[in-house]
């Protein structure tokens, strides 16, 4: 019998195979859409970019392949990752399964920056809205951090209840702009708060790639302290993890990859809620295996809701938002009932 | 030598004193019990003595250095603690558990390896939870939780092992077979035990030594025989106790006589209409 244990071999077998599926799902992705292209001719379009001798598509191929399609599933594979490691990392610190990358109020902050970016027509300058809602995160953030504070660590609850607070002062902001702003913003806003795959672009993905390593790098080097605190504050300290610097290096980290992919993306909800449950009920809670896992499991699953998004209704695409809500709320009262979490 | 020394311990919850003045020494292969009622200061002195709580004044050393100038992964290397019970929010098979003993002792990023796996193992043979390993804890009763608590402290390879009321979730015969495990490991592997419980009658059986704690202050110090006296127990918990030899091995042993069926009825009760 296998050992219940997590070893750096079953982490490489796990993380091939789900690579595997993210490949599939984008390739699935790319193949699909109003203007069919073949699975060969992607191939031979991608094999062209690299190699001389083989004959590049049409331009109209060209452009639909490497301009829209590709970069669209790389940014959607990126955001998806991104919520998954971040969900992991709150749900960790926090003790909480309840937790989500939006739970200590980063998205209602990031928001609002969007929003007031929309509104004063950022959108002209280039990442300007981004910067704006990534702005509005990182104070958000230190906010929540300042409120959390006790005795040189972070207090797990008061963290939760500060979230709490200033999420629904963020949702009366929000709803405020909504309420005063013209019908034109309001589309803009509306289709942000739910979270747009559409925005993606070479620049965007270079940024978010970087933001995501470092994060992601910082995550995981903290893997088994995590496991230790998982298990309980108190037994973390007896078994010799710094609790405060690890909960505080944690916090940080997780709000920077959330804060990197809001910002981008919008707000899309219940991905990084149910990919961590998902990966935990099959693979443990080790976080070691569980990070790389839920990783790319959630690109995956964004791939493959973007995909829905983009064709489910012919002729409009709906923010991918919508979709992972849809599919996520059922699966999540699936977990409640069958109490596997 | 002594290897856990305290001395002159104050400790205070902003305006509250929870110690005052605790000094006293456990020697190498001791087992030591810390009994007191309740709020006098016994689980705040556990705190102290692993470096989580940092005294006002006084100091705590183990093997001669001072705890809180100690890094918690070094402290982790010779402090082990078992707590009351461990409650799982996220599913850890037992043996998964097991293995975090052996955290204080691998680099941030290193794989535990077969040695750790083999140390797991044996401290789960130790404690009679081998068929365990698969479980989740969630699924395994209060017993068997505690026990592989005790394996993941013994996997953390300790020399001296902390006990907070350990037996406080479980029944009679666990309680004794929680002792009698403790002790054959602190004969057998020369451990030192300092233990915290309620019970008077298992600390007496078990320990070496007793501290009684009252309000903060160390009250009696010395053999269950010395420590276990009805003028000690009457003076700290205010109730009235009979304490004779337990005819099977001259220990003390402590009846409650403040009982309303006792015929000695505690006087607070004596004004107060029958309620059944």
């Amino acid at each position: 019998m296998e050992t219940p244990v997590v070893t750096p071999f079953k982490i490489a077998r796990v993380s091939a195979i789900l690579l595997i599926l993210f490949l599939v799902a984008g390739l699935v992705s790319v193949l699909t859409g109003t203007a069919g292209i073949s699975v060969s001719r992607v191939i031979r379009g991608i094999l062209a970019r690299w190699h001389e001798g083989y004959l590049a598509l049409d331009p109209s191929e060209e452009t639909i392949l490497f301009s829209i399609r590709l970069p669209r599933v790389i940014f959607a594979g990126i955001v998806g990752a991104a919520l998954s490691t971040a969900g992991v990392v709150f749900q960790g610190i926090l003790r909480n399964p309840l937790a989500d990358p939006y739970i200590l109020g980063v998205s209602g902050g990031s928001a609002v920056g969007a929003i007031i970016g929309i509104l004063i027509g950022a959108g002209a300058i280039p990442f300007g809205i981004p910067a704006l809602a990534f702005l509005g995160a990182v104070m958000t953030v230190s906010l929540v951090f300042a409120i959390g504070r006790r005795d040189g660590g972070l207090d797990s609850n008061i963290l939760l209840l500060a979230g709490v607070i200033v999420n629904a002062f963020f949702s009366a902001l929000i709803m405020f702009f909504i309420a005063t702003s013209s019908s034109a913003d309001l589309h803009s806003i509306t289709f942000w708060l739910m979270g747009d795959m559409g925005m993606a672009d070479g620049g965007k993905i270079v940024i978010m790639i970087l933001l995501l390593a470092a994060g992601a790098g910082i995550v995981y080097c903290y893997a088994r302290p995590l496991n230790l605190i998982v298990a309980g504050e108190e037994t973390a300290l007896h078994l010799g993890v710094d609790v405060r610097r690890t909960k505080i290096v944690l916090f940080f980290a997780g709000s920077l990859i959330t804060a990197a992919a809001v910002s981008f993306a919008g707000m899309i909800g219940f991905v990084g809620l149910v990919i961590p449950h998902m990966m935990r009920m099959v693979l443990g809670t080790d976080h070691r295996l569980l990070l790389p896992a839920s990783f790319l499991f959630g690109a995956s699953f964004m791939v493959a809701a973007d995909t829905v998004a983009r064709v489910l209704l012919a002729g409009m695409e709906l923010p991918v938002g919508v979709i992972t809500a849809l599919c996520g709320a059922p699966y999540f009262v699936y977990l409640l009932r069958t109490r596997r979490m | 030598m002594a290897i856990v020394r305290v001395t002159g311990l104050d400790f205070r919850y902003r305006d509250t004193w929870a110690l005052r003045n605790v000094s006293f020494e456990a020697q190498r292969g001791q087992f030591l019990g810390v009994i007191g009622p309740n709020g006098s200061g016994k689980t705040t002195l556990m705190k102290v003595i692993d470096g989580i709580l940092v005294p006002e004044k006084g100091e705590v050393t183990i093997k001669g250095h001072a705890i809180n100038r100690m890094k918690r992964r070094d402290i982790a290397r010779l402090v082990a603690v078992v707590p009351q019970d461990s409650a799982m929010i996220f599913p850890f098979k037992s043996l998964e558990i097991v293995m975090m003993g052996r955290a204080p002792h691998l680099g941030m990023l290193r794989f535990e390896g077969k040695s750790d796996l083999r140390i797991a193992r044996s401290a789960m043979e130790m404690t009679d939870t081998a068929s365990l390993a698969d479980r989740y804890m969630e699924t395994l009763s209060g017993g068997e939780r505690q026990r592989i608590l005790i394996a993941r402290a013994l996997a953390q390879d300790p020399e001296v092992v902390l006990l907070d009321e350990p037996t406080a979730f479980l029944d009679i015969r666990h309680q004794a077979d929680f002792f009698g495990l403790m002790k054959q490991l602190n004969r057998e592997r020369e451990l030192t035990v300092l233990a915290v419980t309620h019970d008077i009658n298992l600390a007496a059986a078990y320990c070496d030594r007793i501290v009684l704690l009252k309000e903060g202050r160390i009250h009696a110090l010395g053999t269950p025989g010395e420590v276990i006296t009805e003028k000690n127990i009457r003076n700290v918990y205010e109730t009235d106790v009979l304490v004779d030899a337990n005819p099977l091995n001259g220990l003390p042993r402590v009846t409650l006589l403040s009982s309303p069926l006792s015929g000695q009825g505690s006087r607070s009760n004596a004004g107060a209409a029958p309620q059944l």
